[in-house]
């Protein structure tokens, strides 16, 4: 009899709590986040965290956080966003590139929920797009490297090819070219965003092939780490800071600043004015940051690089500024010319003196 | 031309050692009729528990102690469940795999470490020194000599030892190991977990060594690259070198040969090391698998 008592109390609150939260849930805004890696991997995924916790700090209570992490790109995507959705969030933030169709998928089916998609460009009503302009990140490593190279080869670990990193690449290759006319990049194209083990392997075979700079366009620190064993070799932190590895290896970076845009589309959903928006911001609206040059650069190199900091991020100068010319010779700008968005968005070429071929 | 053969040859060596040491502790575990396709588990769980025991120790190589028992200790789950409670081999195996990768991502919650703490490369003293050979074999880290003297030791041990013996013969046929009064699952359980201590060995050697950091999924595959390069040397240790080294002289090789801008496509190259080894476990006669391989015992029958 007493046991029974104590099942059916036990019952009742259990049956309580389940009524009493979702009643107590709806006041609060329900902020989702799908990741494509660990929130720990040091570089992409963790930045987009480490903004996403910002919000969170920001609005405090009056938001609901959930998070998926090491949601891989493809139909499982699908899968995590829509259990999210189900699950009653308000806004899901998806912050992979192979999200995007994933998300417009999903967001068909839940016409009520909002979407915010990284680094596509795929839109709907209740989906909005938004990315950084890294490539002007990259116009400044570029700048550094073509100073500080002493071998006069760069590498490149290029992850997935997509227009983001194609641009990446040719806007660090046109301003270390611009510095140091001798400058050679080396390409090696991994087809990940974040395999540690595969970084280190190409950072290593870049190394021994005489490069003595080495940018990253994958989420790691792991080429950080082969740098700093190999000595006098130079590298870039990708996405967060990568502070630890300063002051050399790492001389510079490029951040990821993601926070005021989070902030700014949850209070949109609070006050109800969210629309569908395609939002892309570089240096000067805070969304990519140039981390602390470190003193391993000669000051007159991280003299004009702070300059070129400066002036994209007033506007006065755009890193794909003519004449340019496309890998195979033609002409892209002309003379004085500035490459427009629609050009910029589906970049798909090399440009003049690049080795290689782009991956299809 | 950039590449340098010497410095290539050296990075196969250290990219090919983790998947020769986990390939030689499953090469002894299916040498005594167990199939354990865990070993990615195993792998990824002494990677997480090597890079935790190393950093806070300060010493790598109390981090490759605490990896090796990691393994073993996950790799006696499925001694218990396959040797005691008679499960299927391949699930129980598939089970632990799945088990270790969200079990490191547990564990690996907030794992902090320096970048400071890295294995030191020997100098061989006088071998070091021989021009071409020497930065090739000589200037490595120990952990590269050690597999090497595992695989050997692992060659000794099955070819001239009693317990060799008792271990194949457990391998081969289990009922009549049995009738001869060896106690069958004694053998399985030692040899499963020598395969578990060789795993974790093979994932803390990523995780100090190689990348050397922690982050989630760090292994990628290189359990299942091992399983493969087992059926590869036909399980005979020495073949076994030839396998890792193999694929791990073409992932180097790939990677070098797009830095170098070769005008072939990258995706055959990002393929290639798969490929090989795919072709050769095609071209090659098939070795003969242990007879009781995969198969469940109970001391009854």
């Amino acid at each position: 009899m007493k046991r029974r008592t104590l099942l059916a109390t036990g019952a009742g609150a259990a049956m309580a709590a389940a009524l009493g939260l979702p009643a107590r849930a709806q006041d609060k805004t329900k902020v989702g986040f799908i990741y494509v890696g660990p929130i720990n991997d040091g570089g992409w995924t963790q930045h987009h965290h480490h903004s996403a916790m910002e919000m969170v700090h920001h609005f405090g209570d009056a938001v609901d956080f959930v998070y998926q992490e090491n949601v891989p790109e493809g139909p499982d995507a699908e899968r995590a966003i829509t259990q999210m959705a189900l699950g009653g969030a308000d806004i899901i933030f998806t912050t992979s590139f192979g999200f995007m169709d994933p998300t417009i998928n999903v967001a068909a089916n839940f016409p009520d929920v909002k979407f915010e998609h990284a680094t596509g460009y795929k839109q709907a009503d209740n989906v909005s797009v938004y990315s950084a302009r890294f490539y002007e990140g990259r116009a400044i490593q570029g700048t550094l490297a073509g100073r500080i190279t002493k071998s006069n080869k760069v590498g490149y670990i290029a992850s997935v090819p997509i227009p983001e990193v194609i641009r990446g690449i040719n806007s660090a290759y046109l301003h270390a070219k611009k510095v140091n006319p001798d400058v050679e990049f080396k390409v090696i194209w991994i087809f990940e965003w974040l395999n540690p083990a595969k970084e280190a392997d190409a950072a290593k075979a870049l190394i021994e092939q005489g490069c003595d700079v080495v940018l990253q366009h994958t989420d790691s620190t792991a080429p950080h780490q082969a740098a700093k064993e190999a000595g006098g070799v130079y590298t870039f932190g990708q996405a967060a800071d990568m502070a630890e590895y300063g002051p050399m290896p790492r001389i510079s970076s490029i951040i990821d600043n993601w926070s005021p845009y989070y902030i700014e589309r949850v209070q949109a959903v609070i006050d109800g004015t969210w629309g569908s928006v395609n939002t892309w911001d570089g240096i000067g609206a805070g969304m990519v940051g140039i981390g602390e040059i470190s003193d391993a650069v000669p000051a007159e190199a991280k003299a004009e690089a702070e300059a070129m900091r400066d002036a994209i991020a007033a506007g006065t100068y755009h890193p794909f500024t003519g004449p340019i010319n496309k890998q195979d010779g033609s002409a892209w700008l002309a003379e004085g010319e500035i490459a427009n968005d629609g050009d910029l968005a589906g970049m798909f070429f090399f440009v003049e003196g690049i080795e290689g071929d782009i991956p299809s | 031309m950039d590449i340098n053969p010497i410095l290539l040859l050296a990075a196969l060596m250290v990219a090919s050692t983790p998947i020769l040491l986990a390939a030689i502790g499953e090469l002894v575990v299916e040498r005594s009729g167990v199939l354990n396709l865990g070993v990615e588990g195993m792998m990824i769980v002494g990677a997480v528990c090597g890079y935790i025991a190393g950093h806070s120790s300060g010493n790598p190589y109390l981090g490759f102690v605490g990896a090796a028992a990691a393994g073993a200790a996950l790799s006696l789950i499925f001694a218990v469940l396959t040797q005691f409670l008679l499960t299927n081999q391949v699930a129980t195996g598939l089970g632990l795999t799945m088990f270790g990768l969200g079990l490191s991502s547990l564990i690996g919650q907030g794992a902090k470490g320096s970048p400071d703490l890295t294995v030191s490369k020997l100098h061989i003293p006088l071998l070091a020194d021989i021009p071409v050979v020497g930065p090739i074999l000589f200037q490595h880290d120990v952990m590269v000599y050690l597999s090497v003297a595992i695989v050997a030791g692992v060659w000794a041990f099955l070819k001239y030892s009693r317990a060799g013996l008792i271990l194949r013969a457990v391998g081969e046929n289990h009922d009549a190991a049995h009738a001869l009064g060896y106690n069958v699952r004694a053998v399985r359980v030692l040899a499963i977990m020598f395969g578990g201590a060789c795993a974790g060995l093979a994932g803390a050697y990523i995780s100090l060594v190689r990348v050397p950091q922690w982050i989630d999924g760090i292994t990628a595959g290189a359990g299942w690259i091992a399983l493969a390069i087992v059926v590869f040397a036909s399980w005979k240790p020495w073949r076994l070198i030839a396998g890792a080294y193999l694929f791990g002289g073409v992932t180097v090789l790939q990677l070098n040969l797009q830095a170098e801008g070769l005008k072939i496509p990258v995706e055959y190259l990002s393929m290639a090391p798969y490929l090989a080894t795919i072709v050769v476990l095609v071209m090659i006669r098939a070795g003969r698998a242990p007879a009781s391989l995969g198969k469940s015992f109970h001391p009854s029958t």
